[in-house]
Parts: C-alpha cells; structure tokens; sequence
C-alpha cells in the first residue's frame, strides 16, 4: 500500500513541474490537487488521520481553489509559446542531483532510533488536547498571523495603493 | 516487506527534489509557486514520519501549524502575484527586471 501511494505522489509530482504534454498552468495545478490526495493517503497510512483530512480539505480544497482562480483572472495563453532554457535544465538537475545525493548519503549515514512497531495515533482528539494545552500561545500567534495576511492580502489587491 | 522510516524519508526527499527542479526549471511564477507547496508538502511528510515512529505528537503539531502558515502565506503570495500582473501585464519572472540595475 505505501509503495503504491509513494509512487503515485512522485509521479504526480513530476507531471506538476514537467508535464510532457502541456506547459499549461492549469494541468499543474491538477496534477498537484492530485499529489496532494496520494499524499493524504501516505498520512493515512501514518495514522495521522486527522492531518490527512485537514490536508485534504485546506490544500485540495482552498489552497487549490486560490490557485486555480488566479490563474484563471490572470489569462496566460502566451505561456505554452515559451520554451524551458537548456541553462536553466541544466542547472536544475545540477543543483537537484547534488542536494539528492547529500540527503541519501545522510540517511544512510545517520542511524536513526525508530520504533519498528510504532503506537503513535494522530486522531483527533489527541492533537485537539495537546493543541490547546501545551501549544495554545503558538496557535493564538498563528490566527494572529491569519488576520495579518487576510489584512495584507485587501491591502496588496486595492487598485490604487495609497 | 517492512516499511520503516527510511522509506518514508526517501520519498519526502524526492518529493522536495522535484519541488526545487521546479523553482529552478520553470519561469512561470504560479508554477514555481505550486513546486514551493510541494516543498513544503515534502517538509510535512517527513515531519508526520518522524512523529509516527518516534512515538511523539509534536511533530503533527508542527505540521498543523505548517498547514496553516501556508495558507496564508499563498494568499499574499498570490495577491502579489496579481499585483505585479496588473502592473507588467505578465507573470513570467523573465518580464520582471525592473529591479535590475
């Protein structure tokens, strides 16, 4: 089961950044609402059923919606025409085999003290009691941060910025 | 066949990997910003992978708050992102040098 999810979020993944077929943004954002479902299954498969659902709702749900109503107001038709540098391929693969090797060569090199039978179940209402014990200033600041962005985000999309 | 910690992390690995070949690759400004979700999608993983099999809840804490430090960090973006279009009429960061000397 988690070969299939992991090989279904990697290939989703790959067709968000380079789609053979289309360079159309809109196929991107598809492909990622579907990486984003595969890897609510891998959490699932983590037992962290209610992470899957939040990633499920606030990711595939709102975030994509965002995505897909921007790319939606802002018409980009000429996209397709414009071709991937060579450069800028080249430099990716450079940079990204380079980073790859160092984190493979890291996990084999640290030993890690995991728990071959792990208990750990991230249902709800654990979280919820652990969210609102130990970590209620870090919530407070993070719906702090909300209102902070929704302020910035009527501010930046004003017509004329005084 | 077991499936342990390793497997997990080497899947949050290429998952970023394939996040940053996209920053780096594409010159779309929506599609380098949905190849950051997906770094930050490869971040969460390895967070619940490390939380599962440590036995240890914070981690799912982090990523509840990472969860939501994203959304709201897409909306700016993306207000930005329209922003700028209104400005230079397109949204590929090749058309955007007005900062260059």
């Amino acid at each position: 089961m988690f070969y299939v999810f992991a090989a279904l979020t990697l290939l989703f993944g790959v067709l968000v950044v380079a789609n053979p077929f289309s360079r159309n943004p809109v196929t991107s954002a598809m492909f990622l609402v579907l990486t984003i479902i595969s890897m609510a299954g891998l959490f699932v498969l983590l037992h962290a059923f209610f992470l899957a659902a939040v990633q499920v709702i606030v990711y595939a749900g709102a975030v994509m919606v965002l995505f897909l109503f921007v790319i939606m107001l802002l018409d980009l038709k000429e996209e397709q025409h414009r071709k991937i540098k060579k450069v800028a391929i080249l430099a990716g693969l450079l940079s990204v085999g380079t980073i790859v090797a160092i984190f493979l060569k890291s996990l084999h090199a640290t030993k890690l003290n995991a728990h071959s039978s792990p208990a750990t179940e991230g249902d709800t209402a654990l979280l919820g009691k652990l969210l609102f014990s130990q970590y209620v200033l870090p919530f407070e600041v993070v719906s702090v941060l909300l209102l902070v962005a929704m302020v910035g985000v009527i501010l930046l999309s004003k017509k004329d910025l005084k | 066949m077991h499936v342990g910690l390793e497997q997990y992390l080497t899947v949050s690995f290429l998952l970023f990997a394939l996040g940053m070949l996209g920053v780096i690759m594409r010159r779309n400004l929506l599609v380098i910003y949905m190849s950051l979700e997906l770094m930050l999608n490869a971040a969460n993983l390895a967070l619940v992978a490390f939380s599962r099999f440590n036995d240890n809840l914070n981690g799912q804490i982090l990523v509840f708050f990472i969860i939501t430090v994203a959304a709201a960090e897409v909306s700016v973006g993306l207000a930005l992102i329209v922003a700028l279009y209104r400005r230079h009429q397109s949204a590929h960061v090749e058309d955007l040098t007005s900062m260059k000397l």
